[in-house]
């Protein structure tokens, strides 16, 4: 702890009745403080851009094929050139073009994955919560059943048996991944029903609707945000690799984790075709860990004051 | 003690009877199960012949319980690629799979702790920052491309280590190593926070208030409230590399049950396919439950608590 955050009243500590701008204010001073947030959202950001402005950024198109200029080295080295940064895949596409459109099938899988498995696991964590009883031990029996598999394996075994599609990949981690969510939740809700705050709404009358609302669902939000920055970080990670195993999107599809498996067969001899996929997802995946974890710095008040 | 394991080894029985159900269940979750483990090119008849030789003709319940009393003996049918029954290639298959995963988990423990340790000890110091950077590394770096870009540099470039197979005594090192490196990230993690923790305790301020020596302190109280946490996650995390090895076997040719598996996913070879699912998930299953049990040892609270 800072010497100035000592000195600062008790109310900014507490997170008692502040305006949206003194909050607004105080994230910001947590985000200046610590640097590595704003690397991450810029990381995070780049990555977004690139899959949004996908066909304005990328010089050539991703598919088109012209074996005269195949395997030509990176830009950097004595035979490349600038017309192609990262050089030409075996096929010779341009594999700058192919990284950025990549971004696309990544970012659409990593987000639409953990819509679903949030908003599944949502609700079931809050039914389970809420409810209790013998609900909630049936719930939390699946969901126990779920997370001690081994979650790769079981991906894999899937994705096997489904066969290649963008729709299949969404659907499988959206499913797999929603005990995550609702354990979390679950945890949350039961946290926040035996919490203080709420027994005293409880008896000053307040009826349900309210205490969900205004005593719950805000309460929620901060962790739940920041296990869906890694969880999307984790399927990203998982869709490359199923891709690499040849069971994510279609082949013909440029994706990271398909232009690894394409580039291993060449590896000792054009390194470059595999090399820049797996950056990509490096940088993506490091952007988004470190967002992550300052996320839970910033929307957990109780780590607040442990941050060293 | 005794009703605490009772309950946790009831419990892992109930787990083992929910991955068969699900095993069958997701098999068949296509509808035809036939069309999927017969090839593209193959006729109707030869499929329906299929269909009558597996039984996938006859009603569910009658199948799952065909199944669950093969399950029982240990017969999970015969690998399509092969002819012969699936378990025992599986098995063949495990040493190889722990010997990877121990290594892998054993390299994770001798450089982990110690940089948790230190960096606990010394926030901001330049081995602290050593560790941090290492775990975000092993959280960000996807392993199947981190293994091509090893083999590619200290295999082919160098020749320190074979870049494939399970040949020479050093085969080892480079697969251990990056199956190795997310959990050795999060032992560096959790131990650093858990010294981070500890120390700020109030009986660690009465044990150094009442004068006793810093090495005393650090022996008895902070390293055996570290050891809690440690304990399940090195549990987690072994169960988590031994079902996860499938890129990193698959890329170093190692002889273990993950290259089994990518085998049979391109043979389309679902019974051998099924039969790592479920032996992985009950080898999974009986380290969560000799971690419990190591957990209630340690930590007697836990095993009043239930």
């Amino acid at each position: 702890m800072t010497p100035d955050e000592l000195t600062q009243p008790a109310d900014n500590l507490l997170d008692v009745e502040r305006t949206f701008s003194e909050r607004l204010a105080y994230i910001g001073r947590f985000f200046w403080r610590d640097k590595s947030g704003i690397i991450g959202l810029v990381m995070f950001f780049l990555v977004v851009f690139a899959a949004v402005f996908s066909p304005a950024i990328s010089p050539y198109n991703p598919l088109k094929q012209n074996l005269r200029d195949s395997k030509m080295l990176p830009a950097w080295t004595a035979e490349g050139s600038w017309d192609h940064p990262f050089g030409t895949d075996n096929l010779g596409r341009d594999i700058f073009s192919r990284v950025i459109y990549g971004a696309r099938v990544s970012l659409t899988v990593g987000f639409f994955g953990v819509l679903i498995a949030g908003t599944l696991g949502m609700v079931l964590g809050a039914i389970a919560g809420y409810a209790g009883g013998r609900i909630d031990s049936v719930i939390m029996g699946v969901i126990n059943l779920v997370l001690s598999l081994p979650y790769l394996l079981f991906v894999v075994f899937i994705a096997a048996i489904l066969g290649r599609s963008l729709i299949n990949v969404i659907l499988i981690f959206g499913i797999t991944d929603s005990p995550v969510f609702a354990r979390v939740t679950r945890g949350e809700v039961l946290r926040i029903r035996e919490s203080g705050y709420v027994e005293s709404a409880i008896s000053a009358g307040a009826r349900w609707p309210r205490i969900v609302f205004d005593h719950i669902i805000p309460n929620l939000i901060g962790p739940l945000i920041t296990l869906a920055t890694f969880e999307m970080s984790a399927m990203i990670f998982y869709e490359a690799g199923l891709g690499f195993l040849g069971l994510s999107v279609p082949p013909t599809v440029p994706s990271w984790g398909n232009m690894l498996a394409a580039g291993r067969k060449y590896l000792t001899s054009y390194p470059w075709i595999a090399t820049f996929p797996g950056l990509a997802i490096m940088f993506t995946s490091m952007g988004m860990n470190l967002l992550g974890d300052w996320l839970r710095d910033v929307l957990d008040p109780r780590l607040r004051r442990s941050r060293k | 003690m005794q009703r605490y394991f009772i309950s946790k080894l009831g419990q892992s029985v109930l787990l083992l009877f929910g991955v068969l159900l699900l095993v069958f269940v997701m098999v068949r979750i296509t509808g035809d199960p036939a069309a999927l483990m017969m090839p593209r090119e193959a006729s109707p008849e030869d499929v329906e012949a299929f269909r009558e030789a597996m039984g996938f003709n006859r009603p569910l319940p009658l199948q799952f319980v065909d199944f669950l009393s093969g399950a029982i003996v240990g017969d999970f049918g015969n690998s399509l690629h092969f002819k012969t029954p699936a378990m025992p290639m599986v098995l063949a298959r495990l040493p190889a799979t722990v010997q990877l995963a121990g290594v892998g988990l054993l390299m994770a423990i001798v450089v982990g702790i110690p940089l948790g340790l230190v960096g606990g000890f010394t926030p901001g110091s330049l081995v602290d920052s050593v560790g941090r950077g290492l775990a975000l590394l092993g959280q960000s770096i996807p392993n199947f491309w981190l293994a091509l870009i090893m083999i590619l540099f200290f295999a082919v470039r160098l020749g320190w280590f074979p870049s494939f197979g399970r040949d020479y005594w050093n085969s080892v090192i480079m697969p251990a190593f990056v199956l190795g490196l997310p959990t050795m990230g999060q032992i560096v993690r959790l131990t650093r926070s858990a010294v981070l923790e500890i120390r700020g305790e109030d009986f660690i301020r009465t044990a150094n208030s009442k004068g006793l020596e810093p090495g005393t302190i650090y022996t008895k109280h902070v390293l055996r409230n570290v050891a809690i946490p440690l304990v399940s996650v090195i549990g987690v995390q072994f169960g988590y590399m031994l079902g996860g090895s499938i890129y990193i076997e698959t890329i170093f040719a190692w002889p273990g049950i993950g290259q089994l598996l990518e085998q049979s996913i391109g043979w389309r070879d679902f019974p051998l396919v099924q039969a790592i699912a479920i032996f992985t998930s009950l080898v999974v299953l009986a380290i969560n439950l000799f971690t419990d049990v190591a957990y209630a040892v340690i930590d007697p609270r836990i095993r009043y608590d239930t």
